[in-house]
């Protein structure tokens, strides 16, 4: 049996992985400066919306990968972030101070009802109802005039932060970018904490960690709040980074792309959710240039990811490489 | 007044039929396969454009009926031969992976080969005017929709209750290892009952047609519907499901005709113009939360 | 006569038609080792599960040291003091040893919101690491804290199941056949150890093994079918005649 190579499949982040993360958010850091260099601002527009993508996606992969909960519904929490911004505006609030939190806020507590019923509920139960719940919201959106119906709802300017001028795409790129660097950081210490933990063994064996004295329930739920919130967070910002809150953001197939974000970039990694947003986004930039019927495509890649990548597109790699080092 | 709430019920009682027919296939394949399957809406969506294309091509919708329900059951035999049996063994991410990849390519295909202007597929013509009974008169085609629904939901419970291949699939549903173990071909059974819950979603969609468009999408929000049908009614089990049916249906309908007009009485006009439609919308997902609270393995659980 | 430390009244639990248990009543005193024995189907093992809060019964209370607990679910049954090992090894197989019995020691802990604690690494606990590894030493496991729990020896993991019921610091301990699976020498080492915890906290013991059982239990009760046939001491229990006909008819004779 293998046992001394094995490590334990409790999250442990090395030093050598910290210094790369540094590096990377200093790469991300000056990525706006390059765009600008060479001429190319439009993408800096689109590399922020990546960004928010990435984090929405982060807090659903806390959800998925971390609480091992398949969650279907995380739109409602993006779209309720994204809502609550919109609304605030529309009656005068446009300190992001007040609006983001807010709009966390709310998430937050829209995930505690919705999570509180679902988990009554285990597997294939839980994703319809996630899924079943999201849709709610997103009805509940779309047949309200008063918040725009079927076109949304638009924001007159992005919100101001202080002296920072968010209007501006780069320095609106840089607080993005800050915000999904200190909640990947916030993420890194919760999985090394008591919390982290618990949530781990929950998922590897949950009817044993009741049985040591856990109620399983309330960590699910905790995580499960954990993870909307972060999606109200990110909502906030897309609402700013488009100036507008559109029902499409409550949408369930905006649950699935999200989903697909975190599967494809690794379920339970880290960086899983930020690969995903990552390698979808950029995919469907490539292949929509190339085709107009780039779903099909897509959709076939997602299949062959089911099938040949089951741990995520990075873990794929990863192996291959390993695979070819180790037969040299 | 009254007849309003009575032609109301009549629209609940077809809408939630049709649902049914969503709905029994689905529930078997999440019970008996433990298997999450978004596609499910997208072979009612492909049943809707191919009898509205057969109806076309033929100038008969009863051909267009037929067509669609063995072509979409030949579809769906298809779809859990090549990708769905694959995922049996797997665990639910990844299903709700591949299938939501199905449904990106139906849509695609589907406006590939239709274009993306809905579809038309016109009621037959002898079924087109209103009938009166019991002193209303009520569209033709809606009551013809409610017969066939019941006897279909008829024909599933006699299948079901009844037959040999019945017995395979409740067992199925209850306890597989057991199934298993009784020497019934699970594989070509799963097949058998894929590929009939493909052709009931066909039904559906081409029953629905006439009433709903024809269109690329049409079958997501649907397929939320009968999710909530399976919940409410329980997984695995045909009677909750037909449980579940009636009662979203029945709900679902009389909310959005009633409650604008229920609210108007206590509230101002403009603040319940605005609301009605607003709870309506949500009113069955909170029906179904209610049900969770008390019930949360469904009203009507197949299994223990 | 005083409330014993477990009280069981009158339990029942049907599954269908089958009634798993019939108004089952015994009284276990504090520092008592009890076995539990009877042919297989008897019903033991679903007794274990209405102590251990895993199920409700349908008719009849539990009280655990002066408390109805019949209806609290399994997490708070294990703070009040109840833990249990199961027939079938249930450890966290992916974990290290180490980290199995953090895990169950992490659980006791009530300070500062518990588990609900999202900064300070856990590692970095001494407390929490000194004492599980404590334990793991306590069951005999010491040197393998670094191990893989799936990679343990069959024996090994029964050890560290023990470890991590113990870890939970219970007054009472159910332990579903222990020994279960095990060749002698691996046995003899549980039953030694099992002896030790006979000393510290009070046992309810199912196990199929006789010497065992006779060797370790202060007083038996003989489950059949789901009814209590008897309960008394071991050298009564031998010569009970229901219990010969019932079940040691079929091994002794």
């Amino acid at each position: 049996m293998a046992g001394v190579g094995m490590k334990s499949a409790l999250y442990r982040q090395s030093a050598r992985r910290r210094g790369l993360a540094v590096a990377a958010l200093v790469a991300l850091a000056a990525l706006p400066l390059l765009l600008q260099a060479i001429g190319q601002d439009f993408y800096v527009s689109f590399a922020a919306r990546l960004l928010i993508f990435a984090l929405a996606a982060t807090g659903l992969n806390f959800i998925v990968g971390f609480g091992g909960m398949v969650a279907f519904g995380h739109a409602a929490f993006f779209g309720a972030g994204a809502y609550t911004v919109a609304i605030l505006a529309q009656h005068g609030v446009t300190s992001a101070f007040v609006a983001w939190p807010a709009a966390a806020g709310l998430a937050a507590l829209l995930a505690l009802g919705i999570g509180a019923v679902s988990l009554r509920t285990r597997g294939v139960y839980f994703i319809m109802i996630t899924l079943a719940f999201a849709q709610m919201i997103y009805y509940l959106f779309i047949s309200l005039k008063t918040w725009g119906g079927d076109d949304g709802l638009s924001l007159p300017a992005r919100s101001g932060f202080g002296p920072l001028h968010l209007g501006d795409d780069a320095v609106f790129y840089w607080v993005v970018l800050a915000c999904l660097a200190a909640v990947l950081f916030l993420l890194d210490r919760i999985a090394h904490a008591r919390f982290g933990r618990v949530l781990q063994a929950i998922r590897e064996n949950e009817s044993r960690m009741e049985a040591l004295g856990y109620p399983v329930a309330a960590y699910q739920l905790a995580c499960f709040v954990i993870g909307g919130t972060l999606a109200g967070l990110a909502g906030a910002l897309i609402a700013n980074h488009g100036l507008l809150a559109s029902p499409n953001l409550l949408h369930w197939t905006q649950s699935g792309t999200l989903l697909v974000m975190v599967i494809v970039g690794g379920v339970g990694a880290l960086y899983g959710g930020f690969a995903g947003a990552l390698t979808l986004l950029l995919l469907e930039e490539a292949l929509a240039a190339v085709t107009g019927h780039w779903h099909v495509a897509l959709g076939l890649l997602l299949l062959g990811v089911v099938f040949y990548a089951p741990r995520g597109v990075a873990a794929y790699l990863h192996g291959l490489v390993t695979r070819r080092q180790n037969d040299d | 007044m009254i007849q309003l709430i009575l032609e109301q019920a009549l629209n609940g009682l077809q809408f939630g039929l049709m649902l049914f027919l969503l709905a029994a296939g689905l529930t078997l394949v999440f019970g008996i396969m433990d298997m999450i399957n978004l596609a499910h809406g997208s072979l009612y969506m492909v049943g809707a454009y191919l009898a509205a294309a057969a109806a076309a091509a033929s100038g008969s919708f009863v051909i267009g009926v037929l067509a669609a329900v063995a072509g979409t059951a030949v579809v769906g035999a298809l779809l859990e031969v090549a990708v769905l049996r694959r995922l049996y063994a797997r665990d639910h991410l990844a299903q709700v992976l591949a299938t939501f990849a199905l449904i990106l390519i139906a849509n695609e295909a589907v406006r590939w080969v239709w274009g993306d202007q809905p579809m038309l597929l016109n009621a037959p013509e002898a079924l087109a005017g209103p009938v009166e009974i019991a002193g209303f008169s009520y569209p033709a085609y809606r009551l013809l929709i409610i017969a066939v629904g019941v006897a279909v939901a008829l024909a599933l419970y006699v299948v079901v209750a009844k037959t040999r291949v019945g017995m395979w699939v409740r067992a199925g549903a209850s306890n597989r290892e057991m199934t298993e173990a009784l020497g019934v071909n699970v594989k070509r059974l799963f097949t058998l009952v894929f590929a009939a819950g493909a052709g009931l979603c066909a039904l559906a969609g081409a029953l629905l047609g006439p009433l709903l468009a024809v269109q690329v999408g049409m079958g997501e929000s649907i397929l939320i519907l009968a999710f909530v049908v399976i919940v409410i009614g329980g997984i695995g089990s045909i009677r909750g499901a037909l449980a579940g049916s009636l009662l979203v249906g029945v709900v679902d309908t009389l909310g959005r005709a009633l409650l604008p007009w229920l609210l108007r009485a206590f509230l101002p006009a403009e603040v319940a113009s605005n609301l009605g439609p607003a709870l309506a919308a949500i009113l069955i997902y909170l029906l179904m939360a209610a049900i969770l609270f008390w019930k949360p393995a469904g009203l009507l659980p197949a299994r223990g | 006569m005083t409330e014993g430390l477990l009280e069981i009244a009158g339990v029942s639990r049907h599954f269908g038609g089958l009634r798993a248990l019939s108004e089952v009543s015994l009284s276990v005193p504090e520092g008592e080792v009890h076995a539990l024995i009877g042919p297989n189907g008897a019903g033991k093992t679903t007794l274990i599960h209405q102590l251990s809060g895993a199920q409700t019964p349908d008719a009849g209370t539990i009280r655990f040291a002066g408390e109805d607990v019949t209806r609290l679910p399994m997490h708070t049954r294990v703070a009040r003091g109840i833990a249990r090992s199961w027939q079938v090894t249930n450890v966290f197989t992916r974990l290290s040893a180490l980290d199995n019995v953090a895990l169950a020691v992490q659980g006791r802990q009530r300070d500062w919101g518990g588990s609900f604690r999202f900064w300070a690494a856990v590692d970095k606990e001494r407390a929490i690491v000194d004492e599980a590894a404590m334990w793991l030493a306590e069951v005999g496991l010491a040197g393998r804290e670094r191990s893989i729990a799936g990679s343990l020896a069959h024996g090994e993991q029964r050890q560290l199941e023990l470890a991590l019921a113990l870890a939970t610091r219970p007054r009472l301990l159910l332990l579903d056949e222990p020994m279960a699976g095990m060749g002698p020498e691996e046995s003899e080492r549980v039953v030694e150890l099992i002896e030790r915890l006979g000393r510290k906290v009070t046992l309810l013991l199912v196990e199929h093994d006789m010497d065992a059982v006779f060797r370790l239990a202060d007083r038996i009760s003989v489950l059949v079918g789901g009814r209590l046939i008897c309960t008394g001491l071991p050298d009564d229990v031998r010569v009970h005649p229901e219990v010969r006909k019932a079940y040691l008819g079929e091994d002794v004779a």
